[in-house]
């Protein structure tokens, strides 16, 4: 891994320009910036030595859209060579359009396709619970527009009804769901007995907190605001 | 010995819950109850995940769970194991290179009453577009078992399709391998009948001189065994789509000139009920029309 002494948050708009060569970036991309520095920054428990240790924290991108956020984020933490990023989208890099879990190690799952991630992170914590393995928690970053995809409402639903309470999802609300969500997007999670919380995705503090607060017995959504599409 | 492929299915499941303490079973409702009434969710409760008829949840949660280690089989009838969620099954398995036993029931037309919405002869044909699944088609409960067990401790992916349209009797199974049911001159016309398809194909061609091998597993594809028949002319007879190997024969003969007739569920909206039999003789793939087939392909040699 390189060396990540020095990288910062403040390093990511240039860690991400060495992907796209200048610092304009789709707004699939920065939309999961915070969200995702905060996470691996000051939540997120696993090893960049060690990336798939059995009592590491699992966490999915779902939304595999505009991955160069992401790329940047496991660079700066040491989960990905720097040198790497310079060699986005070539033939031979491990670093596509849409992240491949088969190609970086610390990438738990490929993805790309909308509405993926949270029945796999579903069957990863019944997985664990099968393993009485009661400590690693499981986040799933979904896009506000990747809700309209059915799958997930199957996992919301069965989420909900087990209560899955190691389980975290953030949606990026970006407001780039087609039709909108009608009474917000927290309620759809709620009425499936999830708890909620609802930030300001560009503030860390406040994700921070939202990301760790208690909620026993439930699984946990955030949703993460930042600027419309 | 199992009267049906369904309670060798079940019979199996018991021994690799019992043999191997990773296998989980994940189901969308269908095939609980039969569970539930064989002991087997009340000896394994935690084992059993009914993900309620959400079938793309079904293979996402399964999924999770080999990410994890666990060895997951996944059933239901063939439609909903895996025409409804096969996007995930792509992902989610094959992208992922993650192992699972997907195990359908209800072949083709075995529901002949239910019409199209419970069919799926196109099973095969979806799985076969996906990397590195293992396909076996057995014709009888015994074959059924015995592939079930090798699916069981296998790590890779598996795809296992159960019928209700029996062979009378059960032959040797290996994984990747054709039997040879009867064996003609080198170089004869030679007959590969596949599956369920046997007994029709044997009483079809029992004047004709052609060798008859006998496929179980269609991927692997043993070409091997087919290529040192010698044939030239090949007839080939599947209970799913027509022509779903088509390409696998064309594969093992590439070098040497061949004649292939395809014979297998046609490619239509029958829109007819009846019993399995009637399909059976609308898609003429009963005796009388089988035998009709392979001499007419043959006289035009």
């Amino acid at each position: 891994m390189g060396n990540t002494d020095g990288y910062s948050y403040h390093d990511l708009e240039k860690l991400m320009s060495l992907m796209t060569g200048d610092e304009k970036h789709s707004f699939s991309a920065t939309s999961t910036l915070d969200v995702l520095w905060t996470l691996y920054d000051s939540v997120l428990n696993i090893d960049p030595e060690n990336p798939q240790e059995p009592g590491r924290d699992r966490f999915l991108l779902s939304k595999g859209h505009g991955p160069m956020a992401y790329y940047a984020v496991l660079a700066a933490k040491g989960f990905l060579d720097v040198s790497e990023l310079e060699k986005w989208g070539e033939f031979d890099s491990p670093l596509g359009h849409h992240p491949d879990g088969e190609l970086i190690p610390a990438v738990e799952i490929g993805t790309g396709s909308l509405g993926h991630g949270l029945g796999i992170g579903v069957g990863m914590l019944m997985g664990l619970r099968l393993r009485n393995q009661n400590q690693p928690r499981v986040f799933c970053l979904l896009g506000d527009a990747e809700l309209d995809e059915g799958s997930n409402h199957e996992a919301i639903a069965m989420a909900g009804r087990l209560g899955l309470e190691r389980l975290t999802v953030i949606v990026i609300d970006n407001n780039s769901a087609s039709l909108g969500w009608p009474g917000g997007i927290a309620r759809r999670f709620e009425s499936e007995g999830w708890s909620s919380a609802t930030v300001d995705g560009r503030d860390h503090e406040d994700i921070k907190t939202a990301l760790t607060q208690s909620h026993p017995g439930v699984p946990h959504v955030v949703v993460a605001r930042v600027e419309s599409k | 010995m199992a009267a049906t492929m369904r309670d060798a299915f079940i019979e199996a499941t018991g021994r690799m819950l019992e043999n191997n303490a990773d296998s989980v079973v994940v189901l969308a409702d269908i095939g609980i109850s039969q569970f539930k009434e064989a002991g087997l969710y009340d000896r394994f409760p935690d084992r059993f995940i009914n993900c309620g008829i959400r079938e793309q949840l079904m293979v996402g949660v399964a999924a999770g769970l080999a990410k994890e280690g666990f060895r997951p089989l996944l059933h239901s009838y063939t439609p909903f194991l895996l025409e409804r969620p096969y996007e995930q099954i792509k992902i989610d398995f094959a992208h992922l290179n993650l192992g699972g036993v997907f195990v359908s029931i209800g072949a083709s037309f075995d529901s002949s009453l239910s019409g199209r919405t419970h069919q799926a002869p196109g099973d095969v044909g979806l799985i076969k577009l996906l990397p590195d699944f293992d396909i076996y088609v057995p014709g009888h409960p015994d074959e059924a078992a015995t592939l079930l067990d090798v699916a069981a401790v296998d790590d890779g992916r598996v795809y296992v399709r159960l019928t209700e349209d029996l062979n009378s009797s059960a032959r040797p199974v290996v994984p990747g391998k054709f039997h040879v049911e009867r064996k003609a001159a080198d170089g004869s016309p030679t007959v590969i009948a596949v599956g369920p398809m046997l007994d029709r194909v044997l009483e079809a061609t029992a004047a004709l001189d052609m060798t008859v091998l006998y496929a179980t597993s269609v991927i692997p594809f043993d070409g091997r065994t087919l290529r040192e028949t010698g044939a030239t002319e090949i007839v080939l007879v599947e209970p799913y789509l027509q022509g779903t190997s088509a390409a696998e024969i064309s594969g093992a003969l590439h070098d040497r000139p061949h004649r292939l007739l395809s014979i297998g569920v046609r490619n239509m909206e029958l829109r007819k009920y009846g019993s399995l039999e009637d399909h059976i003789q609308a898609h003429g793939l009963d005796a009388d029309s089988l035998r009709d087939s392979i001499t007419g392909f043959l006289s035009t040699g």
